[in-house]
């Protein structure tokens, strides 16, 4: 890529009164990205929007799009786009007035407008339906509306706000692959807001998770998804099992825990987080249940439990095992025809692959 | 089933003693305008006649009331819109933290006393006037002792809260994110204003300036105090109750209600018609663009045009119509009336002369108490003591028994009409020789008791 326009948040802390919305938040994304950020409901996601479109301006710190400082900027100035949460489409126009209205408002003609919505309608597979208003469009219609209005701006950046947050299942999907392929098309940056870690996975080139004001991660989907930096991270995005312990010994980016009642295990250890723990620290290692497998392992990749129950999610089966005291482990396998992967109640010993653990330090979970 | 009936007929009752209660009154007031008396009435019907419209029509103060009054009106409707547009959008979209306090000083107004807003609006007005140096006479001080000025000002003043009220509920439906998404796509502050806020708080200002306009023109306590040598419709009218009224005001009265209607209707038949075009589009016809495309499924419209059409009737008409003819019977009914009338009491009176003879005053005198006593208690006709004791306050102009005897006439039940008198003046004096004279038909029975029946 890097075609397209950049945009850097510096420092930037957003406060509303005493309230932290933003908390220095350091973020870089590309020319021509599609850059989410990932995070539960409250975090402060739109709040970064709105600075980076302009309706707001950071308590602190600088928003650079295309290396220029956007203070004292306002949104209608800024080569931004924004697709609402609830796409804010204008009610009393008609579809291509709606779609053209950035280019009403510069003074353009009638004919020249009406040609440019018929390109646009086109585009979005709504051509000929440009007379109807936004009232008279489905939802998933009304979302690829706003889309277009958003394009014809000619945005660098495009910003998008869980445009997709009140379409049911299957459009969702659908409009994931049109956007990720629009994006491709036009070549602009997108910044993808929304509260779906599987939506951030599937469409980003890089993704940033956000608790609370803070951003604890950015990197690409598989960065996060493999090796995710903290606790929150680690149990925000995709499933997890969650084991703690005490720090026996670090070495270089592998770190040894012991976990009572299961024994030492070995993980992967970030460099931020190794500079953070030492040996005897509390710490907390991750497993993905589907890195987990029946067998013995290999010393510290290694553990027994006791097979709780069994349930059969058409493409892979997930095990639940006790491993005493501790809370609940999944084991995901893959459907591979065999059945029954031990008997109710029995003790199995499980291993996972070399770097498929990961050693955080104790923090808070993501409560979902 | 019984009880069920009889609860729905207590209902059509309820509802028909509510709405008897809601149009009576225009109802009874559109047909004095009718009415050829010159008091507003309904009941005794005389003539038909559209003479009060035309009255009304050439009542120049009228005239001039109601054309200050559409531009006082249409003043407020301008000053007034624009003010609440601004608090309301300040109160909703701007300031929403000092909300209340905003919203308790705005309404203020509207709880004031329409008095004091226009005393104060004159006081207050004084004083700025004074303030800027404009000395007594000069340009600047006669501004601001103008009375559409004033009057504007004042009526504004609380006219621009209900205004704002208006507002206020249509924004807080409004969703700002719009504007924003205007802004984001690159319109200015004015732009998204503009081409999103106001088609937006349309229909809004379309009542409100209705109803501001309705406001100021009904107005009298505030405008009473700030039109100072203006004059408006309801200052002209309060004047006209002061001094009497004709049926020209019920003339107006009844155009106004006309126009209401028709207002009414067109609205409801232009609302109806885009109902039914948007309809029409949603089935995707191109209906609607033919004239026979409005009245389809458009009653008002329908009504809207009937009755338009029967206005025109009637105002043709009326240029023809000329109650002339009916009039002159009824005057000549009326005269008939007081002719027979007179005629009764005097032929009472000459039966009670002649039935007291005997008595030893002066004969007129002792005939005028005679016929006073017969007017007070018929039948205490001889009581000559009490007659005697009333004589000396009636008996000096030798007219005055005439007097009594027209009252009689014109309130049979009650005597002390006498300011009714000189009205019936003229007719007396034909009557006076016939006093004098005929004694013929004081023994006619039937006379003698027509006049204690009027009694
Ligand atoms: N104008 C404001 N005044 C005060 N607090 C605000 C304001 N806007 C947002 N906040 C607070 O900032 C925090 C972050 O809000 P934000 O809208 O950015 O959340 P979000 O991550 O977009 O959530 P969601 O996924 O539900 O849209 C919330 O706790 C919210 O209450
Ligand atoms: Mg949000």
């Amino acid at each position: 890529m890097g075609s397209g326009v950049a945009v850097n948040l510096e420092n930037v802390w957003i406060k509303f009164g005493d309230f932290v919305a933003v908390r220095d938040a350091n973020v870089s994304i590309n020319g021509g990205d599609f850059f989410s950020f990932l995070g539960p409901s409250g975090c402060g996601k739109t709040t970064i929007l709105r600075a980076v479109s302009g309706f707001l301006s950071p308590s602190q710190g600088r928003v650079l799009i295309g290396g220029k400082d956007m203070a004292g900027i306002g949104p209608n100035r800024r080569p931004t786009a924004l697709i609402f949460q609830n796409l804010a489409l204008f009610p009393l126009m008609k579809v291509w007035e709606n779609i053209t209205f950035s280019m009403e408002v510069k003074g353009a003609s009638a004919a020249e407008r009406r040609k440019r919505a018929d390109e646009l309608l086109d585009m979005i597979a709504l051509g000929g339906q440009g007379d109807k208003l936004p009232s008279e469009l489905s939802g998933g219609q009304k979302q690829r509306v706003a889309i277009a209005r958003a394009l014809c701006a000619s945005p660098d950046v495009l910003l998008l706000d869980e445009p997709l947050s009140a379409l049911d299942l299957k459009l969702r999907q659908h409009m994931r692959t049109e956007l990720r392929a629009i994006q491709q098309r036009v070549g602009i940056t997108f910044i993808y807001i929304t509260h779906d870690q599987g939506e951030a996975l599937t469409m980003s080139d890089n993704v940033a998770v956000m608790k609370a004001g803070v951003i604890d991660q950015i990197g690409t989907g598989r960065d996060v998804y493999d090796l995710p930096s903290t606790a929150f991270v680690a149990s925000f995005v995709g499933e997890n099992n969650m084991f703690r312990g005490k720090i026996l010994r670090i070495d270089g980016d592998s770190a040894q825990v012991d976990v009572a009642g299961i024994g030492p295990l070995v993980g992967r250890i970030s460099p931020a987080a190794s500079a953070q723990l030492d040996a005897g620290d509390e710490a907390m290692i991750f497993i993905r249940p589907e890195a987990l497998a029946p067998g013995e392992g290999e010393a510290g990749r290694t553990l027994n439990a006791t097979v709780v129950n069994e349930e059969f999610e058409g493409n892979a089966f997930t095990v639940y095992l006790d491993a005493g005291g501790n809370a609940e482990i999944r084991m995901s396998l893959a459907n591979t025809g065999q059945h029954r992967i031990a008997e109710r109640g029995s003790r199995m010993a499980l291993h996972f692959p070399a770097g498929k653990a990961v050693v955080v330090p104790v923090g808070e979970l993501a409560s979902e | 089933m019984k009880s069920l009936n009889l609860s729905r007929l207590a209902f059509a009752l309820y509802l028909l003693i509510f709405f008897t209660y809601l149009m009576g009154p225009l109802l009874v007031m559109s047909l004095t305008a009718f009415n050829s008396p010159s008091f507003p009435s309904a009941s005794p019907w005389e003539c038909f006649t559209f003479e009060w419209f035309s009255v009304l029509w050439h009542d120049n103060h009228i005239r001039e009331g109601i054309y200050y009054s559409v531009i006082i009106g249409i003043g407020t409707v301008v000053l007034s819109v624009s003010m609440g547009l601004a608090a309301s959008i300040v109160l909703t979209q701007i300031w929403p933290r000092f909300r209340s306090a905003f919203y308790t000083m705005i309404i203020a107004p509207i709880l004031i006393p329409g008095v004091v807003i226009g005393i104060s609006t004159l006081v207050f007005w004084d004083r700025v006037g004074r303030l800027l140096g404009a000395g007594e006479g000069s340009a600047l001080n006669g501004f601001f002792h103008n009375g559409l000025f004033l009057t504007i000002l004042g009526q504004s003043s609380f006219i621009a809260s209900y205004a704002m009220l208006v507002f206020v509920a249509r924004l807080q439906r409004f969703d700002p994110g719009l504007t924003e998404a205007a802004l984001d796509l690159g319109a200015t502050h004015t732009q998204a204003f503009r081409k999103i806020l106001l088609p937006f708080m349309r229909p809004a200002i379309a009542s409100a300036s209705v109803l501001a306009f309705l406001a100021s023109f009904e107005n009298y306590n505030t405008t009473t105090f700030t039109i100072v040598d203006y004059k408006t419709l309801t200052t002209v009218l309060a004047q006209k109750v002061r001094l009497g009224i004709d049926p020209s005001i019920s003339a107006l009265a009844f155009s106004i209600i006309t126009l209401t209607v028709l207002a009414a209707l067109a609205v409801e038949a232009f609302r109806r018609h885009s109902a039914n075009r948007l309809a029409a589009r949603l089935r995707g016809g191109a209906a609607g663009r033919l004239l026979s495309g409005f009245f389809r499924g458009n009653v008002p419209a329908v009504l809207l045009v009937l009755l338009s059409m029967a206005v025109i009737v009637t105002a043709g008409v009326a240029q023809r119509y000329d109650p002339t003819q009916c009039k002159v019977a009824v005057q000549a009914a009326k005269k008939a009336e007081i002719q027979r009338r007179i005629k009764a009491l005097q032929e009472s009176r000459k039966a009670r002369e002649s039935a007291a003879p005997a008595t030893p005053a002066p004969k007129a005198p002792n005939a005028n108490s005679g016929a006073f006593g017969n007017v007070f208690a018929p039948n205490n006709l001889p009581g000559a003591p009490g007659a005697s004791q009333t004589a000396p306050a009636q008996e000096s102009p030798s007219q005055k028994p005439g007097n009594g005897a027209f009252g009689n006439v014109f309130a049979p039940g009650n005597l002390s009409g006498a300011s009714d008198a000189p009205d019936a003046a003229p007719d007396s004096p034909p009557a006076r020789p016939d006093n004098g004279s005929g004694f013929g038909n004081v023994f006619d029975p039937n006379n003698l008791s027509g006049v204690s029946g009027g009694n």
